[in-house]
């Protein structure tokens, strides 16, 4: 076969639509949506890290250092919640709509709403009042991704907690963050909060 | 400045005289409460004593002693904007959480005057109301609890 002859059997099939076209339009986009999709859900891993988190001065300098003290971060067998555990639903759906809205901290970002401390604490009350909402809301659901009150063994429970757990709790009358506010950070002016 | 030679000239004599009666150096080796140590060694810290993580309340040792508080408190924020103990101990709360409530007397200011909360000069709890550990007394003591006050007649 000449050289020639070759290449116009390529061409000729090339231009087919039938045969070849299709094919490689489907091969692109195959390729084209993977590359897209996995680019997609890498970007939006990364942002799930508590290093991402962390990498603007915002977080690393106030709510981050504030965490370090308590019980999420260090405690008797080493297991912690990150900032993604608590802040970002688990659930894509859920992820996703967490993360548009997220959009708005960005903003802030930008035009530095918070970039020094005074002006973080300033803010703090808004800022928590916002998250004590989505968590009052969609019943601790960050909470229970690993409190999960099913599993709870009272006996193994201070007083305290027994007393409140099998009431309030357990008649859904309250959920987790109606009692368990500031355990991660510090909190702002607390008058008029309830229970407070 | 003229006494600084002088006082290196004190020293220098001093150093040489001690090094003659080097046995009779006082190095700290006194035995207290912690045991004992000397200034060239640094004693080993004491293992911190477990927190108690719940109990019910713990009777007074002798009158006017503050409560002691029987439960963990880790975490407890008491600061200008949260105070963690009031929102059991405070009048609003006790009846529902079942703690022991806030005694009348944390409502007066300094002046006598009886606030409708807790007083700011009372405020912060843990001035006076201590977390108890699995421990026992460093030292004996003759504090008696209030039976004591009774008359024996």
């Amino acid at each position: 076969m000449t050289q020639e002859s070759k290449m116009k059997r390529i061409w000729h099939y090339l231009k087919s639509p039938s045969s070849a076209g299709l094919w490689l339009i489907l091969a692109l986009g195959f390729a084209g949506g993977v590359i897209f999709w996995g680019g997609f859900n890498t970007a939006l891993e990364v942002t799930n890290t508590e290093e991402f988190c962390i990498s603007c001065h915002e977080m690393e300098a106030n709510v981050y250092e504030e965490y370090k003290e308590t019980i999420h971060y260090s405690n008797r067998s080493g297991v912690r919640a990150t900032c993604p555990d608590c802040h970002v639903p688990k659930k894509w759906t859920h992820k996703i709509v967490r993360k548009i809205a997220a959009s708005k901290e960005v903003w802030g970002k930008l035009t530095g709403l918070i970039d020094t401390r005074e002006k973080f604490v300033d803010h703090r009350r808004s800022m928590a009042e916002r998250e004590w909402k989505r968590m009052k809301d969609n019943d601790s659901l960050e909470c229970r991704n690993c409190h999960n009150f099913e599993y709870m063994d009272f006996s193994e429970q201070g007083n305290r907690s027994v007393k409140m757990h099998s009431d309030a709790l357990a008649s859904g009358e309250k959920t987790c963050i109606d009692c368990h506010k500031g355990i991660a950070h510090e909190l702002p002016d607390m008058k008029g909060v309830d229970n407070w | 400045m003229k006494i600084l030679p002088l006082m290196m000239i004190v020293l220098g004599v001093a150093v040489s005289g001690s090094s003659l009666a080097q046995e009779e150096v006082n190095s700290g080796g006194l035995a207290t409460i912690r045991g004992a140590a000397t200034i060239d060694e640094t004693r080993k810290a004491e293992a911190l004593k477990r927190v108690h993580k719940d109990k019910n309340p713990v009777a007074r040792n002798y009158v006017h002693q503050p409560p002691v508080v029987p439960h963990q408190t880790r975490g407890y924020r008491v600061d200008k904007n949260s105070n963690k103990c009031l929102t059991c101990h405070g009048w609003k709360y006790a009846a529902e959480t079942g703690a022991t409530k806030v005694s009348l007397t944390h409502f007066e200011t300094r002046d006598g005057k009886v606030l409708s909360d807790v007083s700011p000069r009372r405020y912060f709890c843990s001035q006076c109301h201590v977390t108890q550990a699995d421990a026992r007394p460093l030292v004996e003591n003759t504090f008696k609890p209030v039976e004591s006050l009774k008359n024996d007649e």
